[in-house]
């Protein structure tokens, strides 16, 4: 029977109560003051996960995709998931592969991602594979077909203005304008894919996923709340034309040069090509690794980008420039004449003229028809000599602003990466050059395209640009519009229209017959199209190259500039072609076959002999691989000495460390001893 | 009498049924938390664990109203039987049981499993009570004493040899319920000395704990020596304990930990106090021993982030991380603890060891009120075996102790469980409606 005064009822339930007691401690401590298991459940719990959006497609200006993202399909396995009724020999015939390969296959994304994981099982399905698979899905327990994307170029054009994508490196990380991207993403490493990496890229979202114990993840965490989505890259719309390009890299084939065609109007490049080009296919992805420095040791260098990068001389396309400054500044009209005689002695050294008979330089316009360097060289000594700047330190300054004002030696500002500056003199040039004793004499060859200036072939056709628009110009570009938006942000700066002189349009006028004159009966009568006023100026200039050890003169470089129709122009373009000699022959041609291309739609049956003319002249120097490896051991030998210089240099340090070290010493234990 | 009179319904004892109704929707619920996922096209999924455990309750309710119909005699002229019973079936699945999880506790019948170690608690409870509240019985005599524990303690002997040592170690709640019925005083102080000698032999040195003891027993001594002087039995008492002690420290604990425990269980020991287990265990050639890191230590550190990342008001239902992904090894079963502590917090787990308590405490109010002895110990003996399970499962979810396979009453998911401990409350239940006759 129960007993009130039993004590022992009363200590079960202390026991039961002071238990309960020491949990609720226990447990108060555990949940309550201790944060570090909330920490640890967070880490081992939550699985951030990092969604990439599909990069932007680069489309050409009738909306033809260069550059796109193509889908591919992978089969992946969880080993464990496969449930051993599973009907293999379906799954095989599914797949056309047999038993054998089948286990190799599955005991491969065993090793790889271990058995709960999903791992690959087939890469990149064919189209017919990964159709069956799809279908027959619900018959194959723990194997799903996942969709990744590829970076592809439908068609070999324009390799390095599209540029290429590749994992960003360690060095890069450590900079700035990575500082959102991690270990393994991709980013633009050339051309346009670089410049526009930010709107190509899109934004990436994170998702928080519950992870189990096997680092699954498994349902969203908080339900997604936290989740940050991801915003798809935006496309590119370029001013090139597939047709053209296409067209353009065919007539440069086997030749070394550039082509840049730019529409006067916006400063949309229509086109550009530098000669020799390669199939961007070679560098997306793995195939990057395998032909990345096969491309690098290519003696024709065909990932130097010749139409922003390599400067040449202009030659005699420089004309046009040297007129327009020395008609602007006053120094001629336009009926100035000079009385060549094939030859320009003025200076004391004879400047030979390809034309000797009367007349062929009576006025500009004729002058600049024929080409003629006395002309020309005079007339610039006449505009930098003349007597409002005082002095031709003064004038040499005037003719560098003009210049500079046409884009000379400086940047164009085109919208894909590592473009050259070119070489525009200017009075410092020439004091250094000549401890300052120097005159127009010693530096006239620049009034005729020779000398001290060089220009990349965009900034020629920039210029045919400004004399095209009398005046104006926006800096050449590619993208026309960003996401279907043409005045996205990112495309500011080739919104703005930049006038450059106010030279009147007269002067224009002048310079824009004597082009045309070129064309009619003048040096470049090849580039003649029915119905359209064509301004053009040929250029042949010399060159010299180093070849074993010696300085040897070179075919020359076959230049053209050009742009049509006179009035509202459509097209601009300048076209090099190294070493092949007269400008009309080579360039011309084809700088015309372009513009009938593009202003015409097609090129007349009757040009069809000259098309086959360009295709299928090789142009490239025999001495090119001997310049390439000169050039390359060059190189070597500079680095090879700088390593031995700084060998020399630390070893001399050194020394004198140990010298310095002994002597401390000695002094040190002498005054030691001493004290003692 | 007019209690008799009324329905049997209207006289069981409503704040035990609510309790235990709680406990099972709280089981119900965790196990549920623990095995949902959004994607799962419906929550009545006959294959998820919650179902089966639903499914368990009915057949618990079923069971438990044929106990409610039968005579409240029946379970005491039932007693010895049923005991007889329940060792025959211990014995036969030490031959005949199926390996579940490394222990070999566990009868088929077809594909039903069930582990005569968790019934054989409800024979054992009866026989206890049929024994102690016999008029034969004079349980202030050294040989019934023993007979009482012999029958506590047979089971238990019989299920250690099935490699279930945690099951067995509740067997020694009925040590409580005779505690209860005048097992003397100096047991409990035995009790809890020996529970603190074992953990300072664990802790200490060997030659350090040799020499406090040692200490001990001479500052005892002195203190004490004019009680030596006169008397015989002091001397012999302080000398056999120190004996004892020396033996146990120096003797017992080492040879038992090489020779008797198996290496998980000695891990396991070391792993509550915190401490690395010493080389000396290591047992000769065992093949896991290179596996690397420490499985029970894994387990009660994987417990503690879930209930320890709760907070206090707990990470909220469904919402658990840790549980719900499988972090948690025997989360549905053993750890079950983890699922209320995470999603709940430490509000949620206050709460549940409450209705626990309220529970036990009910048990024991309930059987101080039988006229019936045979009732009375019977209540203790449900109320100790629920406080045994309890105590031990919570504790090592939170690392109090070892980590030992028994299961949380009412609780975890698992039919040999849950339909045990039903009937355990049920037949109190039926007793307790008979509160007033007298049952022999």
């Amino acid at each position: 029977m129960s007993n009130a005064a039993n004590p022992r009822q009363i200590a079960i339930r202390l026991i039961f109560i002071s238990m309960a007691a020491i949990m609720l401690l226990r447990l108060l401590f555990l949940q309550v003051f201790e944060d570090k298991y909330k920490i640890m459940a967070n880490d081992i719990a939550i699985f951030r996960k990092v969604v990439y959006p599909p990069r932007g497609a680069i489309l050409d200006r009738k909306g033809r995709p260069l550059l796109y993202n193509e889908r591919v399909y992978d089969l992946m396995v969880t080993p464990n998931s496969v449930p051993k009724t599973l009907d293999t020999g379906l799954l095989c015939s599914t797949l056309g592969i047999d038993k054998a390969t089948f286990q190799k296959l599955i005991t491969r994304a065993r090793v790889r991602s271990g058995s709960m994981r999903k791992g690959v099982f087939i890469e990149e399905l064919s189209p017919e594979q990964s159709a069956r698979v799809q279908e027959n899905m619900y018959n194959f327990p723990g194997f799903e077909v996942s969709e990744r994307f590829i970076r592809t170029y439908p068609n070999p054009y324009a390799a390095l203005m599209l540029g290429y994508i590749g994992e960003v490196s360690p060095e890069m990380l450590k900079k700035e304008q990575y500082a959102s991207y991690t270990q393994g993403d991709y980013t633009g490493m050339n051309g346009l894919e670089r410049s526009y990496e930010d709107v190509l890229r899109g934004q990436r979202g994170v998702h928080f996923l519950e992870r189990d114990n096997f680092n699954r993840p498994r349902d969203p965490y908080k339900g997604g709340s936290l989740d940050t989505p991801e915003i798809a890259g935006k496309n590119l719309e370029l001013y090139l034309d597939e047709d053209l390009q296409a067209y353009a890299e065919k007539l440069m084939q086997n030749k070394l040069g550039s082509v840049v065609a730019i529409d006067p109007q916006t400063g949309g490049i229509l086109t550009m090509v530098s000669a020799p080009s390669y199939d961007p296919n070679l560098l997306k992805g793995t195939e990057r690794a395998r032909n990345y420095s096969k491309l690098y040791r290519d003696a024709t260098h065909p990932l130097l980008n010749r139409a922003t990068q390599a400067t040449y001389q202009p030659g005699s396309t420089m004309k046009p420039m040297t007129g327009l400054i020395a008609l602007d500044v006053g120094a001629i009209t336009p009926s100035f004449g000079y009385p060549c005689r094939g030859g320009y002695y003025a200076c004391g050294k004879k400047i030979t003229c390809l034309h000797s008979e009367a007349g062929h330089a009576a006025n500009f316009r004729i002058a600049l028809a024929h080409s003629c360097n006395s002309y020309f060289v005079h007339i610039f000594r006449l505009a930098v000599d003349a007597a409002k700047f005082g002095g031709v330190k003064k004038g040499v300054q005037k003719w560098h602003e003009y210049c500079s004002n046409f884009g000379f030696g400086r940047r164009t500002g085109v919208d894909i990466p590592f473009e050259g500056k070119g070489l525009l003199p200017d009075s410092n040039t020439y004091n250094r050059m000549y401890h300052g004793s120097w005159n127009s004499c010693t530096m006239l060859y620049v009034g005729m395209g020779q000398g001290e200036i060089a220009l990349t072939p965009i900034q020629m056709a920039n210029a045919m640009c400004i004399i095209a628009n009398k005046g104006y110009y926006y800096s050449p570009h590619f993208v026309r519009a960003i996401g279907n938006n043409p005045k996205d942000p990112h495309l500011q700066p080739y919104l703005e229209k930049h006038v450059v002189s106010h030279i009147p349009d007269t002067t224009f006028n002048v310079i824009h017959a004597g082009m045309q004159d070129v064309v009619e009966h003048g040096t470049a009568m090849v580039a003649k199209l029915d119905g359209i006023e064509v301004c053009a100026k040929t250029g042949t200039v010399e060159n010299k190259a180093a070849i074993n050890g010696q300085a040897i003169k070179m075919q020359n470089h076959s230049v053209f500039v050009a742009f049509a129709p006179r009035q509202h122009p459509r097209i601009a373009i300048a076209v090099v072609v190294e070493n092949a000699g007269f400008g009309a022959t080579w360039a011309g041609s084809i700088a015309s076959l372009l513009m009938e291309k593009y202003l015409t739609d097609s090129v007349r049956a009757s040009r069809r002999p000259l098309e086959e003319k360009m295709y299928n002249a090789n142009l490239i120097s025999k001495y090119t691989y001997a310049i390439d490896s000169g050039q390359r051991a060059r190189d070597a030998a500079r680095r090879q000495r700088l390593m031995e210089q700084r060998a020399t240099r630390d070893s001399l340090q050194r020394a004198e460390d140990s010298v310095q070290a002994a002597t401390f010493l000695r002094k040190y234990y002498l005054n030691k001893n001493n004290k003692r | 009498m007019s209690a008799a009179n009324k329905s049997i319904f209207s006289r069981l004892d409503a704040p035990t049924v609510l309790l235990y109704a709680a406990l099972v929707a709280i089981g119900l619920t965790a196990v549920f938390s623990v095995e949902y996922r959004v994607t799962d096209p419906s929550i009545f999924m006959m294959s998820k664990s919650h179902m089966k455990q639903f499914t368990w309750f009915g057949i618990s309710l079923f069971v438990g109203l044929l106990i409610i119909f039968t005579d409240s005699k029946f379970f005491s002229s039932f007693a010895y039987l049923s005991y007889t019973i329940g060792l025959f079936l211990l014995v036969i699945t030490i031959f005949a049981g199926v390996d579940v999880k490394g222990s070999h506790s566990w009868l088929g019948v077809g594909s039903v499993r069930f582990q005569p170690g968790e019934v054989c608690k409800i024979f054992t409870s009866l026989a206890i009570s049929k024994f102690l509240s016999s008029p034969e019985t004079n349980f202030q005599t050294l040989r019934h004493r023993l007979i009482g524990v012999a029958i506590a303690l047979t089971p238990a002997v019989l299920i250690i040899l099935q490699k279930e040592t945690g099951l067995a170690l509740v067997y020694f709640c009925f040590f409580l319920v005779m505690y209860r019925e005048g097992l003397p005083n100096t047991i409990l102080i035995i009790g809890f000395s020996m529970i603190a000698l074992t953990l300072a032999t664990l802790l200490i040195d060997r030659w350090v704990l040799f020499g406090i003891l040692t200490g001990l027993a001479i500052i005892v001594g002195y203190l004490i020596r004019r009680e030596l002087r006169r008397n015989v039995l002091a001397r012999v008492l302080l000398i056999g304990v120190w004996g004892f002690c020396m033996l146990f420290s120096q003797v017992l604990v080492p040879f038992s930990f090489k020779h008797v425990l198996q290496k998980h269980q000695v891990e396991r020991i070391y792993t509550t106090l915190g401490q690395k287990m010493p080389e000396a265990y290591e047992k000769e050639g065992a093949k896991d021993s290179n596996k690397k890191g420490n499985v029970s230590d894994y387990n009660v550190l994987q417990s503690k982030i879930a209930i320890g990342s709760g907070g206090f008001w707990g990470k909220g239902f469904l919402n658990g991380t840790s549980t719900k992904n499988e972090f948690v090894p025997e989360q549905n079963t053993d750890f079950i603890f983890c699922a209320v502590g995470e999603q709940f917090g430490f509000a949620g787990s206050a709460v549940l060891i409450g209705i626990y308590v309220s529970l036990m405490l009910r048990l024991v109010y309930l059987a101080e009120r039988q006229r019936s002895a045979f009732s009375r110990v019977y209540g203790y003996c449900v109320a100790s075996i629920l406080f045994f399970h309890f105590a031990i499962n919570i504790s090592m979810t939170i690392g109090l102790a070892p980590v030992i396979g028994i299961t949380l009453p009412l609780l975890s998911y698992g039919g040999s469980s849950l339909l045990s401990f039903s009937i355990l409350i049920f037949i109190m239940l039926r007793l307790d409606a008979d509160r007033s006759v007298m049952i022999r």
